[in-house]
């Protein structure tokens, strides 16, 4: 077993510190050491999305981060996006939308579109496929995704009038 | 979202669109999956597969592994108890071959596909058990590989298994020749009908492995006591199938093992079996520590699923007034590495929607050096269909008629006898094909070049089968709901709001789960479209029996006959007394005690369902891709009891369906290696590769399910390839016999033609 190192970062907010092997992925870190089991494991090399996170803003696939490499960074994930348990507009969107079937890509899909508004807050149809492409789910066929996130947006313009 | 043939209903709960219970969950990142469990203590356990498909296992040394700090267990095959050839009932599968299944969790003397497992280490962490399994020697003895049907019943094909038993997915099959058994079924007279009939369409298809690609891998968590209780904790669609064959596997008993079923992350058919399961548990009782064992993305790909490439051979017969006078089938699935693939629902699917009065199928179920296929949403249907809605729509352009119309002319309808023997239960299939027809897309006009449109016709059926459910009444007139099928997209609420309207209460009243394996009577897993529609039936039947037993209730508080109790929606009275359902429920415990129905049922199994799909493409002459410009999709769902939940099985459906028709495919190399076992190169349909997907629901009612519902699961995942290659066929002029219909095919088809 290598040396583990003793890392420094922000988690949805807080100030957290873990110690980890250098070869822990991000996603590693968080769901073994940390217990934050909402980023989900679905291929472990980039191409489903399931693992989706913020790093310092930025939308990445937690599983190709290193865990080392969130020292003094700001990561956010899918356990800090309701606030004080009031649901995200698009946690909401994606109930009442039913934007979901079993739910394993669900955290992702939410980290995706949530950096996908904070960039771009009022998306057409075409757009949102296009930031989503990143995300896999195997279970609605995107239709009530793209709608959930849509509906989302317009609520969010709604509440900044 | 267009509901059609909306007939009166007083129903209050079935119908509408409540919001699910597991959904906040869901959204907020705390469900619990399969891989979300952390025990006290917990090994991780890692496989070691064969990177070869077809070879005699020589000898395995463990002794590098076992000697590795950190590593706390290893096995092999010879961990195994011996099991004989045993047939056992098995689930969806009908009749499963123990052996054939204790070998595919882990080989004993030989492999038989790239991806086979052969030795698994437990250790601290998964890197360390990792970096143990490449420890691990193993030699082997090349064998050539099988790796497609016609390969594997050439005369000269080295015969796979030393002693070959028939499978039995649903129905067996009979022996035939060694490496494929077979399924015959015929009636008429096959050559007077081709004898009659004016044109004759002859077409040969093959069709590529393709997989379920549910999003979470399989994952199971073992603890084997220190009593010998085995609890597991896993992704399944049926924690039943699980116990019972881990049990018959390991020759413990069955109430030595409760499995815990946890939120399934996609299933569609592929998460009915042990894989991992009784690698972990002998793990686990070696080291004395639990252990959990996770499938990397590659493992789920090469061991795991997949659903049957096919060889298919087409004859039709149709004449000039549009009969379908013949037609003559030859059907060959791989099942894998082990007999049982899903042969059977490919000659009931390819047969059952048209009357032709003569008709002739012969399915082979055959063994390929590739995994042991399992069930995929409409399994067998979609490689079937893909050759025949083709060859229609070739016959209907032969006859020149409306392809629709010519469907319409050949239907089968409500009391034909279908060719397995039975009659075909209550539904409206012309109604289906009508409401395609006065739909605008079916006339919308399509302008530009390389555009063409498809249409495609399909029927399945639902199965009932042994299920249970519990509902216990609670002092605040709240219910606890138990079903015992696995939720894999939202059931736990559609059989709520089914308790709810029999109950004449508010869905919001309830709170739903699916127990452990202790916990609740036994049911099958669910798979064939059957856990809304059969278990309905049964939560129904026990909400009926909760009424009765408060009725009694009443009629003691009043002391009145309990004949004079009646109910309706919520409120019992008895002349000019009355009290609510929760009233009552606050007098539960002074009247008797606890009020808790547990029901088990079998309700009937082949209820039909009909879906029928237009779709619109633009093929690129120049690349052979096809972009996909509007897609409907009609589908018959009996009554649909949560519309939003129904439209979402029928738009994901079509959308894996278009994934195997344009893309999915697995790649083996000369020396059966699986060459593209990544989600990268496995591709399955993006948010970029699909339209909205307009879904149109049809509500015939189901007579035998009180509300008339059918279920809805499967059945659109079977029209979409041969939609596809119709419109192909519109577009550019080419047919298209091999699926998936990549741009290299269609390509090449288009250059074939000119």
């Amino acid at each position: 077993m290598s040396k583990r190192h003793h890392v420094t970062t922000t988690i949805n907010g807080e100030e957290s510190d873990f110690l980890c092997e250098p070869r822990q992925s991000l996603l590693e870190v968080l769901r073994d050491v940390l217990k934050l089991t909402g980023a989900k494991e679905g291929c472990n090399d980039g191409n489903c999305g399931a693992c989706s996170v913020l790093v310092d803003g930025v939308l990445v696939d937690s599983c190709c981060v290193l865990g080392v490499e969130a020292e003094g960074k700001q990561i956010d994930t899918i356990e800090g996006m309701a606030v004080n348990g009031e649901l995200h507009p698009l946690q909401k969107a994606f109930l009442e939308e039913t934007g979901m079937q079993c739910g394993i890509c669900t955290p992702g899909f939410l980290m995706s579109s949530k950096a996908l508004l904070e960039k771009n807050p009022q998306p057409d149809e075409a757009e949102i496929r296009h930031w989503l492409a990143g995300n896999l789910c195997r279970c609605t066929g995107y239709d009530k995704i793209i709608r959930a996130v849509q509906r989302a947006a317009n609520e969010m313009a709604g509440e900044k009038v | 979202m267009t509901t059609m043939d909306k007939k009166a209903e007083d129903l209050r709960v079935v119908g509408t669109r409540p919001v699910r219970p597991d959904g906040a969950d869901k959204v907020t990142g705390r469900a619990r999956f399969g891989d979300d469990i952390h025990l006290n203590n917990m090994l991780h356990g890692k496989m070691l597969r064969s990177p070869h498909a077809h070879a005699v296992i020589k000898s395995i040394d463990t002794s590098k592994a076992e000697a590795m700090p950190g590593v706390r267990a290893v096995i092999c095959g010879k961990d195994f108890p011996v099991i004989e050839h045993k047939m056992v009932a098995q689930g969806e599968a009908g009749l499963a071959d123990m052996r054939d299944i204790s070998d595919n969790c882990m080989a004993k003397d030989k492999v038989l596909y790239d991806g086979h497992a052969v030795a698994a280490v437990a250790a601290d962490n998964p890197h360390v058990a990792e970096e143990a399994v490449k420890l691990i020697e193993v030699e082997y003895e090349l064998l050539p590989p099988l790796m497609n049907v016609r390969a594997s019943m050439a005369d000269d094909a080295p015969q796979v298994h030393e002693h070959s038993f028939p499978g039995a997915f649903i129905a067996p099959t009979e022996a035939h020749i060694a490496n494929a058994s077979r399924i015959h079924m015929a009636n008429g007279d096959i050559e007077k009908g081709f004898a009659e009939a004016d044109h004759i369409v002859e077409r040969e298809f093959n069709t590529e492995t393709y997989h379920q690609g549910y999003i979470e891998s399989h994952i199971t968590t073992v603890d084997w006591d220190s009593n010998d209780n085995l609890t597991l904790w896993t992704s399944t669609q049926g924690q039943f199938e699980i116990r019972d064959n881990l049990a018959d596997v390991l020759e413990i008993p069955i109430g030595n093992v409760k499995v815990i079923p946890m939120e399934v992350g996609g299933a569609f058919g592929g998460k009915d079996r042990i894989y991992l399961d009784p690698v972990a548990a002998l793990l686990s009782k070696k080291a004395a520590q639990p252990v959990k064992m996770a499938m990397r993305r590659d493992e789920v790909i090469r061991a795991t699923g997949p659903s049957p490439g096919a060889h298919i051979k087409v004859k039709m017969g149709v004449k000039a007034d549009g009969t379908i006078i013949a037609a003559d089938y030859h059907l060959a699935y791989e099942a894998g590495a082990y007999a049982g693939g899903p042969i059977f629902l490919g000659v009931v699917s390819s047969t059952s929607r048209y009357n032709i009065p003569n008709l002739q199928v012969n399915g082979f179920d055959v063994i390929v050096n590739k995994p042991k296929t399992r069930p995929y949403r409409a399994p067998g249907a979609p490689q079937a269909l893909f050759a025949v809605e083709q060859v229609i729509d070739e016959l209907a352009s032969l006859i020149d008629m409306d392809p629709v119309d010519f469907r319409i002319k050949n239907l089968t309808r409500s009391g034909d006898i279908l060719l397995p023997g039975f009659p075909l239960a209550p539904l409206d299939t012309e109604a289906l094909l009508q409401s395609v027809k006065a739909h605008p897309h079916y006339t919308a006009p399509l302008e530009g070049e390389n555009r063409g449109r498809g249409v495609s016709y399909t029927m399945w059926f639902n199965l009932g089968a042994i299920t249970s459910a519990r509902l216990s009444v609670n002092p605040d007139g709240t219910v606890h709901m138990s079903s015992s099928n696995p939720d894999m997209s939202g059931t736990r609420m559609t059989l709520a709001m089914q308790a709810a309207e029999a109950l004449g209460i508010d869905v919001a009243e309830f709170s739903a789960n699916v127990p452990d394996s202790d916990s609740i009577g036994f049911a099958m897993p669910t798979v064939g479209s059957r856990t809304t529609y059969s278990t309905g039936i049964v939560v129904i039947e026990a909400a009926a029996e909760v009424l009765a037993e408060m009725s009694k209730r009443a009629a003691m508080i009043w002391e009145v006959e309990p004949d004079s109790v009646s109910v309706a929606d919520g409120v019992f009275s008895s002349g000019d007394k009355s009290i609510t359902f929760k009233e009552l429920a606050h007098r539960m415990l002074d009247t008797g005690g606890p009020i808790t129905v547990h029901k088990t049922g079998s309700p009937q199994s082949f209820i039909p369902a009909v879906a029928a799909h237009i779709v619109d493409v633009e093929v690129d002459v120049e690349t052979g891709k096809v972009e996909i410009l509007r897609y409907t999709a009609f589908q018959d769902v009996g009554k649909a009891v949560h519309p939003d939940y129904v439209e979402g099985q029928i738009q994901g459906s079509v959308v894996q369906g278009i994934g195997m028709a344009l893309n999915e495919e697995y790649f083996y190399d000369d020396e059966g290696r699986l060459k593209n076992a990544s989600l990268l190169d496995y591709r399955m349909p993006t948010s970029l590769d699909v339209p909205m997907i307009e879904a149109v629901i049809l509500e015939s009612p189901n007579p035998a399910h009180p509300y008339g519902v059918r279920g809805c699961g499967e059945i659109s995942i079977i029209p979409p390839a041969s939609a596809l290659a119709n419109a192909i066929h519109d577009a550019v002029g080419v047919r298209m016999d091999s699926m998936p219909m990549s741009p290299h095919k269609v390509c090449a088809a288009i250059n074939n033609k000119s």
